[in-house]
This record gives structure tokens, sequence and C-alpha cells, in this order.
């Protein structure tokens, strides 16, 4: 069914009785000719595989229900800000996707440009911006400088009076800014499954069938699924997948807290991130200030933080905007990163034939979906990879290529 | 004005009367109201609307888990906007106003949602305003968005202060009903260090809204006197108006306690205080909440909770209705009719869904069992029901009663599930909710108060034998009594108009039924789709119905269906108390060189480096620009004679046999060589090749060094040392400590920086007896001790001077004095940035974790001839490509031009685009012994460029310049200066 | 979180810095004829377990120690805490 204001009319007036459901629930046949295993990024990978790449015979396992893993756990932040060569084309590929998602898959997943801007706080820091906002540039992104003055007339209530770290200005990138994140998933869901994408919820992988170096298959918790080609896409998860195949990844798991405060009247202009401690906020269409800031630091599966690390954020939050003091947090959840070792990502064929890995996302998956879907289904169509995303390569550490955006180092927790 | 609905009763002092306003319009209540009762007093039934349809909403609970009552409180920057009203002390002075509207609370355009509602059901926005496609963010999204919020912020600085504490404690009570009560005397009176919490400021839980009597005296009554009790006991804390909101790792707890909300002002005082509590054990005594049933028209304001329209009558002598009516499922409600009954006020009837309850109420009441409310009539406060039988009843209260559902939330918040329990029809917590968590009273589906009594002073005494103290066993205390009976109902299926279960954001039952229809059946789905029990409330009162829906449209069971996770805070918390005082200037420590006060009575400019204020520039009489100050005072320390604090670099101290050995294995270069009385540059590798940090290590003794590394990295290079000490190499003999504070360090720079501290020093400092990267202890001003280094990141004759910190400022000023004949300066971080530029020195631009030894042409320095770190990961490939990027110098061709870092590099005539992207400019500054802006910054295969022209591009800043590839070495690449 | 510091008692996690899985102790031989694989291996691939992981973490609030924590990655539960150089030293550096 085309969703449509004239079908909402048409169904408002009968009941809303006439309403389908989005996905079909069907059981894993004995065979694909891909498999896709997790249904964040996943769900994208299908979606582009099915409709861009033309292929057919493709499932999606979900271990839980349909958004679970971090696509349903972020901050819903999309931007291309960039700097290093191998990473900036790559999210700039995906803000234009993001920019025609909604048209794409008849579903408003309300992608909000409503602008993002880096405080910065130091000449140093403006040094470091301009960098970035010049590679910005020259990838094709947006990108503008803001003094002081700008700044103040964009965010009027920033913390420049009284502030331990003077603002010295901002990066700010118009077409940056946050979409409604579990629509994502449900609209490359309705997408896929429309194409024929079989969406299997509830199904966990527990071994893949791996026959003298080639990968045949997978057992899951319904059951043997014979693949062609198996890519996994499990984020948080991406070690304890890819462990069943024998491999050992540059990937910690750490877990990152995200907060919400209660309902407001709207007030931040975009996405603000804090230059002189690690926070950032939007605020949802529903009024919710969205708010996170680093991650907890330990290795940790378990979707739960502390309380350190709660409190660094908020004060993160009232050094940058002391308005907030009286807006209440509401909620705070947990998610499982995994975090590689420079702080990119993976889109790689494995030592493994036939089995593909897309992760490493750390905590800035959410805003690659589209790209990383599309480049992840041209992988797994082709065997190669696209070209925004063929520096993302597991060999990259041997070879010493790091795409290290904040210049740490093998040091999975600051990235 | 007059309080028309108040009547006899309740724990509110009636001799005072305090004044406060809702919506502008005055009236009055007394000490021991909530915002909430003293509105219901005064007959103010409409609140507040909701969220989506703008629906007119009423009180609905009587406690925190409120979802309609939610109001403005306060006024300027202490505006608190969502404060339910329910949990809101009065005090005189009082000001709300209510939310959600335009223009009015009476009169609300934008209920024309409601009539629209068969549009907007659940996720009618993800099927539409799709086109065109512009329309999306320019028209449709703002009026979302300025339709959706609740309250507003101020948009002010908060201008109240929080704190934060710590406690610790062997038992954490939480809540303090009848179970917490008793539990937390049980283990007090046992010598049990207790802690008992409620968010409440009056003790008691549901004591106090009940009717009920313990040992003859009124709940209150008792709870009261427990209260005393605890409160005189030393080694028990009674916190009151406190909400454990968290329960984390290992026995930690958060909690907010609320001083002054109940105050008219704060006076200075915090507002809130943050509590990290550390308990060996914890008992949740959180109780439970009452939950509702839908049934048509089911949000009016006025229909109620049953257990909170008693809890108005018997807490605060408020009659939330004239004429009410009860609807129930269990046998609690029935109790609301009673004391309603006892009060002289009318019930109209009991209205029971069982056919057959084992409770009876108030003999002239009457009961209609077996039936069921399906509808509703009243504009802005209930005026009648209808129930299945065609029977209207003209009511001016509904009192509904679903059931209850046990506070488990901090039970669950590291992720353990609950279980259902049928015979009281709600989720109750998991077998073994955490390590040193238990449970007791209504949250464990305690739900009569014999058994809340008896299960806390059980917990108790169990928690006082757990810590080895003799906990008698007391004798209960005796009260009435009472059933607990239960039939699950959730849903009245024969009503014909919306059903709500989530009322602050309009979820009702059919969206419920669209949520499944369309295929969102998990209740996560359930929840992120409808937004059932994303509000305010987080469903405290809506979620369980909901899911019961669910699960009967799924045919699974209840337990199956599950519950979302609960995660913290129970209750929202304000952002500013989580912060506490880290904000504004105490944000983060700042950290004061030890000639800031010279530095500061001498006018010098501060600039953060770190956590560290620096001195930026020194401008004196007559400079109206900063590069007029630093120009002179790079000329001035070039031609004569500069001093800088130089303090902020780290410094460790590093001792032991085989002190040698270590050095030699965290720097890329060699250090077994050098001799006691010498300085060497070190340069430090990340393990995977990455320059980490450079800086400068003095031999002081054989077994004795002193290293320096940069300002940003002191803390993250000494972690790294210790790890490699105590790791990697624990079999060495090595000690450090860290002495940056320890010591005043001064660059003294300059032509005549041996002139000048040759006045000072003791000891022989030529040429000859203390030659370029000498070093040494030395005496100044004849009896302080010091350290001399000459060394130099100016690139001319230089030394830095050491003292201890004590004398540091003193010795600023002696430096000075000294240099006066030599028309010294002292100058500034920007100052010192201009000058290492010329010389071609990488700073933190160029140490930025990205570049290597090779990158900085310092590729010859990494020894491949020792065990150090980063020197195998160094060598890998992709490191090493023949053009690799080069750290070069740049100068304008158009020497008029400006360089500006972060222009990025191209080949004349090359589109500016990422694949043609030859490197950046890192650090640029205007050289004024050149006389022309000058930069460093990193190309591809530089070193053979030399001469060669670039475009430096900066469209950022509309910026284009034509540069040269230079040393990097503007000045004195020979180094001749800094060794004469 | 509380880690029970072997000479200093039951700390706050917040005193401490974390690093990372405990191997990053076995740092390889430099003259391994593998060397570079080795040391790719040693400081990029993690076995990364959900359940008991061995850990680094440094008292930097505190008295400088590394310790080896053992915590369960699901659970947070802290099961062992050693003096890191003792771990070192029973892990063959030093030899």
């Amino acid at each position: 069914m085309r969703y449509s204001a004239w079908h909402i009319l048409k169904q408002g007036l009968t009941g809303n009785k006439g309403w389908q459901p989005m996905w079909r629930e069907p059981e894993p046949k004995p065979a694909y000719d891909f498999v896709i295993v997790g249904a964040g990024h996943g769900m994208a990978a299908a979606y582009y595989l099915a409709k861009v790449f033309r292929a057919k015979r493709i499932a999606v396992l979900e271990k839980g229900w349909l958004g679970s893993g971090n696509t349903g756990r972020n901050t819903t932040i999309i931007r291309s800000n960039y700097l290093m060569p191998a990473n900036q084309p790559f999210y700039e590929f995906s803000m234009k996707l993001w920019e025609g998602l909604e048209q794409e898959l008849n579903y408003n997943s309300m992608v909000s440009q409503r602008g993002i801007m880096n405080v910065f706080h130091s000449d140093p820091q403006r040094d470091a911006a301009a960098r970035r906002g010049n590679a910005m540039l020259f990838s094709g992104a947006d990108a503008e400088l803001l003094n002081t003055d700008d700044l103040r007339r964009k965010a009027p209530f920033l913390d420049f009076e009284n502030a331990r770290f003077p603002i010295k200005g901002a990066l700010w990138q118009p077409r940056g800014g946050t979409v409604r994140h579990d629509a994502v998933v449900w609209g490359y869901a309705r997408a896929a499954d429309a194409l024929g994408v079989d969406i299997i919820q509830n199904c966990e992988v527990t071994g893949f069938q791996i026959q003298d170096g080639v990968c045949t298959g997978v057992e899951t918790s319904k059951g043997p699924v014979r693949a062609g080609r198996v890519g996994v896409c499990v984020a948080g998860s991406s070690s304890r997948v890819m462990e069943k195949a024998g491999i050992r990844l540059p990937v910690e798991s750490h877990v990152l807290q995200a907060f919400v405060s209660e309902g407001l009247k709207p007030a931040l202009p975009g996405v603000i991130t804090f230059g002189a401690g690690h926070f950032y906020v939007s605020q949802s269409d529903k009024g919710g200030l969205v708010f996170g800031g680093d991650i907890d630091g330990y290795n940790s599966y378990a979707q739960r933080g502390n309380l350190p690390t709660v409190e660094d954020v908020c004060e993160g939050g009232m050094a940058l905007m002391p308005f907030i003091g009286r807006a209440r947090l509401l909620r705070m959840w947990g998610g499982v990163m995994d975090m590689s070792m420079d702080g990119s990502p993976f889109i790689d064929r494995t030592a493994i034939t036939g089995l593909y890995f897309n992760g490493g996302w750390c905590y800035g998956g959410f805003k690659a979906t589209p790209a990383s879907g599309y480049c992840m289904a041209h992988l797994l169509a082709h065997d190669r990879s696209h070209a925004t995303a063929s520096q993302f390569r597991l060999d990259r550490f041997l070879r010493g290529q790091l795409i290290d955006e904040k210049g740490v180092g093998a040091q999975p927790n600051l990235h | 004005m007059t309080q028309p609905n108040r009547v006899t009763g309740g724990l509110i002092n009636r001799d005072a009367a305090l004044g406060f306003s809702f919506n502008g319009k005055s009236m009055t209540g007394h000490p021991g109201d909530t915002l909430a009762s003293a509105l219901l007093a005064n007959g103010q039934k409409l609140v507040g609307r909701s969220f989506k349809y703008h629906r007119p909403r009423g009180i609905f609970t009587a406690g925190s888990e409120e979802p309609n009552a939610l109001v403005q409180l306060r006024r300027g920057g202490h505006c608190e906007p969502n404060s339910r009203a329910t949990v809101v002390e009065l005090f005189e002075g009082l000001a709300a106003e209510s939310q959600n509207h335009r223009p009015s609370l009476e009169f609300d355009l934008m209920a024309v949602n409601d009539l629209l509602s068969p549009f907007l059901s659940a996720g009618f926005y993800y099927k539409t305003f799709m086109w065109p496609k512009r329309f999306w963010e320019r028209v449709y999204e703002p009026v979302i968005r300025a339709s959706a919020g609740l309250g507003k912020l101020s948009m002010l600085a908060d201008p109240d202060q929080y704190d934060k504490g710590f406690l610790h404690c062997d038992l954490l009570v939480i809540g303090a009903g009848p179970a917490g009560l008793s539990a937390a005397l049980a283990a007090g009176r046992a010598g049990v260090r207790v802690i008992i919490a409620d968010e409440d400021f009056l003790p008691g839980g549901r004591l106090n809204l009940e009717s009920q009597s313990i040992d003859g005296v009124a709940g209150s009554e008792w709870a009261a006197a427990c209260a005393a009790e605890l409160d005189s006991l030393d080694n028990v804390r009674c916190m009151r108006r406190m909400t454990v909101f968290g329960a984390y790792d290992h026995g930690i707890f958060g909690a907010v306690e609320r001083k002054t909300d109940h105050l008219a002002e704060s006076a200075g005082k915090p507002r809130q205080i943050l509590w990290r509590i550390y308990a060996q054990r914890s008992l949740v005594c959180t109780g439970a909440t009452e939950r509702a049933i839908a049934f048509g028209g089911n949000d009016r304001p006025n229909v109620m909770l049953a257990g909170a329209a008693r809890g108005f009558l018997n807490r605060f002598g408020v009659a939330a209705g004239r004429r009410i009516a009860v609807f129930t499922n269990n046998d609690s409600g029935w109790r609301t009719a009673a004391d309603f009954a006892k009060a002289g006020l009318d019930v109209a009837a009991i209205i029971d869904t069982r056919e057959t309850p084992r409770v009876s109420g108030p003999g002239d009441v009457t009961n209609l069992l077996g039936r069921r409310v399906v509808a509703t009539s009243g504009r802005k406060s209930i005026r009648s029901i209808t129930l299945s039988d065609g029977l209207r009843l003209s009511v001016d209260c509904l009192a509904v009663s679903g059931g209850w559902s046990p506070n488990l939330q901090l039970t669950c918040h590291k992720r353990n599930r609950p279980r259902w329990e049928e015979r009281v029809a709600a989720f109750v917590p998991g077998s073994d909710p955490d390590r040193g968590m238990r449970v007791a009273g209504a949250v464990d589906g305690q739900f009569t108060l014999a058994g809340c009594l008896r299960a806390g002073q059980e917990a108790g005494i169990g928690a006082a034998v757990e810590f080895g103290r003799a906990a008698p066993a007391l004798e209960l205390p005796r009260v009435e009594a009472e059933g607990c009976g239960i039939t699950p109902f959730w849903h009245v299926a024969e009503s014909r108009g919306r059903c709500w279960l989530d009322l602050q954001n309009d979820v009702t039952v059919k969206d419920v039924e669209l949520s499944h229809r369309e295929g969102f059946k998990s209740v996560e789905h359930l929840k992120r789709y409808t937004t059932l029990g994303m509000a305010t409330d987080q469903g405290k009162t809506a979620n369980v119905p909901a899911l019961a829906i669910m699960a009967s449209l799924t045919g699974t069971s209840i337990e199956k269906t599950g519950t979302t996770i609960y995660r913290p805070p129970y209750t929202p918390v304000s952002i500013g108390t989580l912060a506490g005082r880290s904000r504004g200037r105490e944000f983060r420590p700042t950290r004061l060189t030890p000639s800031h006060e010279w530095a500061h009575a001498r006018g010098a400019v501060f600039v953060e480096a770190g956590n560290w204020l620096r001195a930026q520039w020194f401008p004196i009489e007559g400079e109206t620009h900063w590069r007029q100050s630093v120009d002179r005072e790079v000329i001035a320390t070039r031609r004569s004679v500069g001093i800088c604090d130089v303090t902020t670099l780290g410094k460790i101290d590093i001792q032991g046999r085989d002190a040698n050995l270590f050095l030699n294995r965290v720097y890329a270069n060699g250090f077994a060589t050098l001799a006691v009385g010498r300085v060497r540059y070190g340069l430090m590798l990340r393990e995977d090749g990455i320059a980490y940090d450079d800086g400068t290590t003095a031999r002081l003794g054989d077994n004795h060094y002193v290293m320096t590394t940069t300002t940003a990295n002191a803390v993250l290079v000494f972690r790294q040392l210790e790890f490699a000490r105590q790791c990697l190499w624990p079999e060495l003999d090595v000690h450090l400590i860290s002495v940056t504070d320890g010591w005043a360090q001064f660059a003294v720079a300059g032509p005549n920086s041996r002139a000048l501290l040759s006045k000072l020093v003791t000891e022989d400092i030529s040429n000859h007896a203390f030659p370029f990267m000498a070093c040494g202890d030395v005496t100044l001003c004849g009896k302080v001790p010091g350290r001399l280094f000459r060394i130099s990141f100016s690139g001319e004759l230089a030394y830095e001077v050491a003292v201890p910190s004590r004398y540091g400022n003193s010795m600023m000023a002696t430096l000075m004095q000294a240099g006066e004949e030599f028309d010294a300066v002292p100058y500034g971080t920007e100052a010192l940035g201009v000058m290492r530029i010329e010389k071609g020195h990488a700073a933190g631009n160029e140490l930025n974790g990205h570049t290597t030894a090779l990158n900085l042409g310092l590729g010859r320095m990494v020894s491949q001839k020792k065990d150090c770190i980063g020197n195998v990961l160094s060598r890998r490939e992709e490191m090493n490509s023949p053009d690799a990027l080069r750290l070069m110098g740049f100068r304008p061709v158009d020497r008029g031009e400006e360089l500006s870092a972060g222009a990025h590099f191209f080949a004349k005539g090359e589109a500016r685009n990422m694949q043609n992207d030859q490197g950046w400019l890192s650090s640029a500054a205007w050289s004024p012994i050149l006389g022309h802006s000058i930069g460093l910054g990193f190309i591809r295969d530089g070193a053979n460029r030399i001469g060669g022209e670039v475009i430096a591009a900066d469209p950022l800043r509309g910026r284009e310049v034509t540069a040269e590839i230079v040393s990097p070495h503007f000045l004195d690449p020979e180094g001749e200066r800094l060794r004469g | 979180m509380i880690i029970n510091h072997p000479l200093l008692g039951p700390r706050d996690a917040a005193e401490f810095t974390y690093l990372g899985d405990v191997s990053l102790i076995n740092r390889p031989d430099w003259k391994d004829a593998e060397a570079e694989r080795k040391f790719h291996d040693y400081l990029y691939l993690r076995d990364n377990p959900a359940g008991e992981h061995r850990e680094l973490w440094y008292h930097e609030q505190g008295d400088r120690s590394w310790l080896v924590v053992t915590r369960d990655t699901v659970t947070h539960e802290v099961k062992r805490v050693e003096l890191a150089r003792e771990a070192a030293l029973a892990m063959g550096r030093g030899k």
C-alpha cells in the first residue's frame, strides 16, 4: 500500500481498519542467495541489494525485534562533517541518500536538516575546524565557519559570558540534522519486504556453515539456512558473531549512554556539540532534548551504563547551555558500540569466502545507515568495495593505513 | 477565596493559609497541601491539555506517576516546565501556569486536533508530509514542533545552585511506607547503619492516603511515630524529599534530594542535591502504583484513580467530588467508596467488573456488579457516566481502579526481568533482582497492610542478621483484615468512544490495535510506534493495561508479551542536579602557573591551555591590537631577551638503576649515550608508530633524569610510562613521579639570556662551561636551589631555569628585574608560538595524533637498532609511502598575502576536490622578523619540492593563496644562534 | 562500579582510567621475524568476550597502580583484582 495523505483521509473515515502490516512475518526458507545478519544497517543493505542491485532471494535475520539494535538506540544525528579523505566522501554519500530517503521509501522518517554546529573554544580548535570544514567543501558537502557574532544570533542561549572555556566560534553544517531513528529501519523494512526480502525477526544466528574456507550458510535459532553469500551487520555484537566464524576483529564493545529530557516547546535550532567537553544535543519533533556524550569507557555488553558518565554529560550540557538546568532528564539508555581501533568502520570481505563483514561503527553508525547499506549491498552483489567505502578494509592496520579522525590511536574507548 | 471542596480531616495545617495562583487566579491552601490538592480544594478540575489532541485534562493521581496535571512552576529563570502538581508542595506565593494550549486552558484552538483525531492515529506522520519534498522542513515540521512539546524553558541560565554528595550505609531502604518503615526500624534498632529515603515530604507512603489504623491509631500517626524514632537513632538517616532514581553497579544508587523546592526562595542554598549512595545491602519498599481501566471517555477531568480520590480525602481533606462513582476490578476500589461515604459524601454507585467480588461496601451504597462504564460525558469535568446496561448516572467524579502495579523499576535497572504474578494480576520483581538487593511490601505483590508490615520487619531483621547483629522479632502491629482480590480487566470492549491508555501522549486502545494491525507487535515496537509510555510519567499507570491488550490481540500471555525495559531515572531528574557545581567557570578546575599573580599584575591576557591558564601576551600602554604586543615580544626576545613561564610542560622525575634502559625504550631515539649533565631532545611514539609527544630529558645524575613533556600530553605520557614500567617491563628498577607542580620553570631566551642569568646564577654558565644542551643544579640569588637547562624552543640562545614552585612568582619578578638593563620582556604563548613556527618546531597542531616521525621530518630519529615503543609498527607499508606527507615551511609568493591554518594544498590549475588534495597548512603566523606571513604544513613528498609553488586553498574563509614550499626552519636553519 | 584495589580497598571506578584487554601486557619480541604482524595482532586484535574479561585499569586519581581486573562484561560483576605488575611477572614479563 502506497502511503499518502489521501490514504490517511480514506482510512481515517473508515476507522483505520484497512491498514496493512508493514512487513510479512515469514519463516526462513532453507536457502537464499543472500543472508544478511542484523536488521539495522543490514535492513538498508537488503533494500539496496534488492532495489539497486536487482538481487533476489534475500533474507535478513534479526536476533530481536526490528530495530532492537543500535538503529533504535542512538541520538539520531546525521552529518557529513568528517576530516579524513577515507571518511568524508562516504558520509557525504550517505547524506545525499538521506536527502532522498523519504521519497525513495515512501515513508516519512522525518529527515530534518536543521543544521549541526560544532562549537570550538580555542585557536588550535579553530584551525582544526577550518581544516575539516575545507575538507567538507572539497568533498562536495556544505560547511561554514561561524564567529561568535554569528553564533550569538543562532544560539543566543550558549554560555558566552561565564564559560570556563570561552566560545570562539563553530563549524556549521546547514545540511546536518536528525532523523527519526526507528522510522529509518521501519521504512527500509517496509520497502525491502515489498521487494520480496524475507525479514525474519527473533532469529538468532548461532553459527556459520563453513567448508574449506567457504561460507555456505548459517545456523540459526530457527534452523539452518543455506546462503550464497552471508553479510554480517551486527554492530555491538560484531565480535560475538564473527567469533563463531573464527575471526578476531580489531573491535571492542563498549556501552554508550544516551539521554532524553521531558518534552519541551522548541528551544534548539539544530544539533549542537560542545568542544570543551563531550556533549551533543538536539531536540526531537516531540520536544525532548536528545543528548549524549562519552562512552562509559570500559568493555561492556550490558546495554546500560553508570552514573559518573551521566554526570559528566550533564556537566558538559550545563557548561555549554545553562538554561537546560531546569529541564528534566526523562530516560537514559545504553547501547553496545563496536568501537574499532581507529574509530572508523569496516565494510569488507573476510578471510572466509562468501562471508562479508560490516561493523566497527563506533558510536557514529546511525548517520551512515543509508551509505553503509548501499556499500554493503554493492560488496555483496559484486564481491568488491563501492568506491566511497574502499578504504574501510579489515587489513588496514596491517598495512598502516589508519583512518583515525580523532588521532588517539589504537585505544577504542577514546574514539 | 474559599476552598469549596475542602472537607474535614487530613494532615494539613488549617491554622495557616498559603496564597498561590494558578493561571493568574488567586487561591489559598494550607501547609501540607500539594499544588494538586490545593487546586482540587479550590474547585479547579481542569488543569491541563493533553499532548496530541489537546484534550482538557484534570488531576488523575496523587503522586509522582501523574500524567495530566503538569504545570509551569515559578517565573523567570526559575521557571520549571512540566512540574507535576501532585508532588509540588504548596508554598506562599507559588505561581503556576497550565501548559500546551493556545490561547488559554479553557479555550484551546489546538483542540481542533481532537476533531481530526481519526486522521492522526498512531504513526500517521510516517505516512504523509512527504510532498512536496521541501515542505517537510519548511512547513510541516515547524508546525508539528510548535504544537508538540509541553512546557516552555525560560531560555535563561538556571539561577539555582546544585550540590553533590556521597553517602555510605549498610542498608539502604527505598520507600518509607509501611514496609520500609518497619524494615528500617527493625534494622535500625539492631544498630545497622541505615539510610531510608522517600520521595514524599511526609514519611508513611500510602498510610497517609488511607484510612486504615495500626495498633488502634491512624496509619499516618503510626508512620509519624516511626519516622520520629528513626530520626532519633544515630545510626539511621531518614531522608525526606529524596527520590532514589537509579540502581547502578555494585550497590551504587543515584538519588536526588530536593532541598528548597518547597520554599518560595532558595536563598543561596542548593536547590537539590545529587547523592551517590554506596549501600552494602538495599531493600526496595517502593510500593505499587494504581492503574486505570480503558473505557470510552476515560480521560475527562475528574476521572481519577480510586486510590488518589480517597488519598486526597484522607491526607488533604479534599473531596475530589461531591457525588462520585467508583469503577473497579479489585477490592481496593471499594475503600474509596467507604471513605467517601464515611466523610458524608454522596457515592452514586460502586461498579465492579466482577460478578461476585468477595468484598462489601458501605451499606447504603449501590453495588453494580458485573457491569462496566462504557461512556462518560462532560467537557471540563465529568458530568455523567453510562454503564454497560445502559444505566446513566450523573456524577462529578469517577474513581477508577484497574489494580495495582508494583513499583519494581529499581529492581530492573540492571536489566533483570520481572515475572507475572497471577494472584495480583501484576508484574513483580524477578526472583533475584540484584546482588545485595531485596524487596518487601507491595512492590513484591504484598498488597495488604498486614503483609507489608510483616515483610518489612522480616527484611529488616534479615539485614541485621546479615550484618551480625541480634535483632529480636517484635510483635507485629495489629491491623484490620482486608481483601486484595482482583480479576484482571483491562478494556471495556463495548465502548464506542476512544478509550485512553496513555493519557499524556494520547494513546488509545485503537492505537494499540492499529499498531498490532501494522505489524508492531513486540512491546518495544508498541512503545516506539504509538509513543506509549514515553511521556513524562513514563507510562506508570498505562503500560501494563496496554501490553495486556496487546497480549490479547496476539493471543500470547502477558508474561510472554513482557514489559519494555525499565531504565533510570525512576522519575525525571533535573539536568542541573546531575551537573552539580560543574558549570560556568567551575566547569573544570583552573590551574594557575606559579607566576600567574605577577602576570596578572602586569596586565597579561590569559588563555586556556588544557586546564591551565597561561599568559597569552602582555600588552603595554598604547597597544590596541594583540598583534602589536606579540610582535613586540618576539622582536624584543630575538634582539635581546624575553622570559616566559613554561611550568605547564609536564615534568617527570625518573630514577633507578635501570632508568637509562627505560628511557631508551620509551623514546624512539637513542638515550643510552646521554651523559650526566646533558639534555637530549626526545621523540616518543605510540605503539602504533604515530608520533605521540616530544620534549627533552636531562640526565641529572647516574640514575636520575628529569623528562619534560608537552603541556597537553603531560598526564597521558605519565600514564603511558607507568604502564611501561609496571606492565611491560616490571623487572626494571625505575621509579617515576610527576613533578610538574613541584617546579616553576621559565624560558629565558635571546642573545642576552646568558648575560641576564649570569647575574643570578652562582655557577659558571659560559658557553664553554655550560654549552648548548647542558644541564645541572645551580644556585640562584646566592641561596635558592635551582636547575638550569640550556635548551631552546625559540631558536635563540636560551635557557630554562627551574626553581621550587614556591619561588616561582618572585623568580619571575627577579628575572625581570635582572633583565631591566637588557630591556627584557615577558612573553606569552602567542609569541612562543610565533617563534616556534619561525624555527620550524612542531607543536600540538603538528603532533595531532595523525602524523608519523617521517611526516614530521624526524624519520631518522626512530632507531631500528633497539627495542622501543612504536618502532616496529612505524615500519608499516602505508606509513612509508614514497610521497608521504612531510612537514614543510610555506610562505606566500605575494608576501602581502596571509596564510591561514586549515587551508588545503592543491597543485596549480587542479580542481579543488579530495582526489587532488595534497596536504594542509597546520600552523600559520605573522613573522615580525621576516615581515610576512609564514606557515608550517604537511604536503606530499614535501622534502623534494622545496622552491615549488602550491595553492593553499581555504574556501571556508574565502581565501586562496599561492605559497612557496620552503624549509620549515625559517630562521637560523644551521642553529648558530642557539649554540652561540 | 567499585573496584576493590588490592592495596587500598574498595574504590569507585571513577578514580580509574581504563585501558583494555590484559593481553596488552604481552608485548611481542621486537626481534621476531614476524614482528610487524605480531605487533599488529597484539595492538589491534581483541577477543572482546561477552562474559569474563581480564582488563587493565589504572588508578590515576589514586596511587598510580595499574591493576588487572577480572570483570564480567555482561553483568559488570568484578571477580578478581590484582596488581598488574605482579600479573605481568606471572605472565612471564621481565624474563
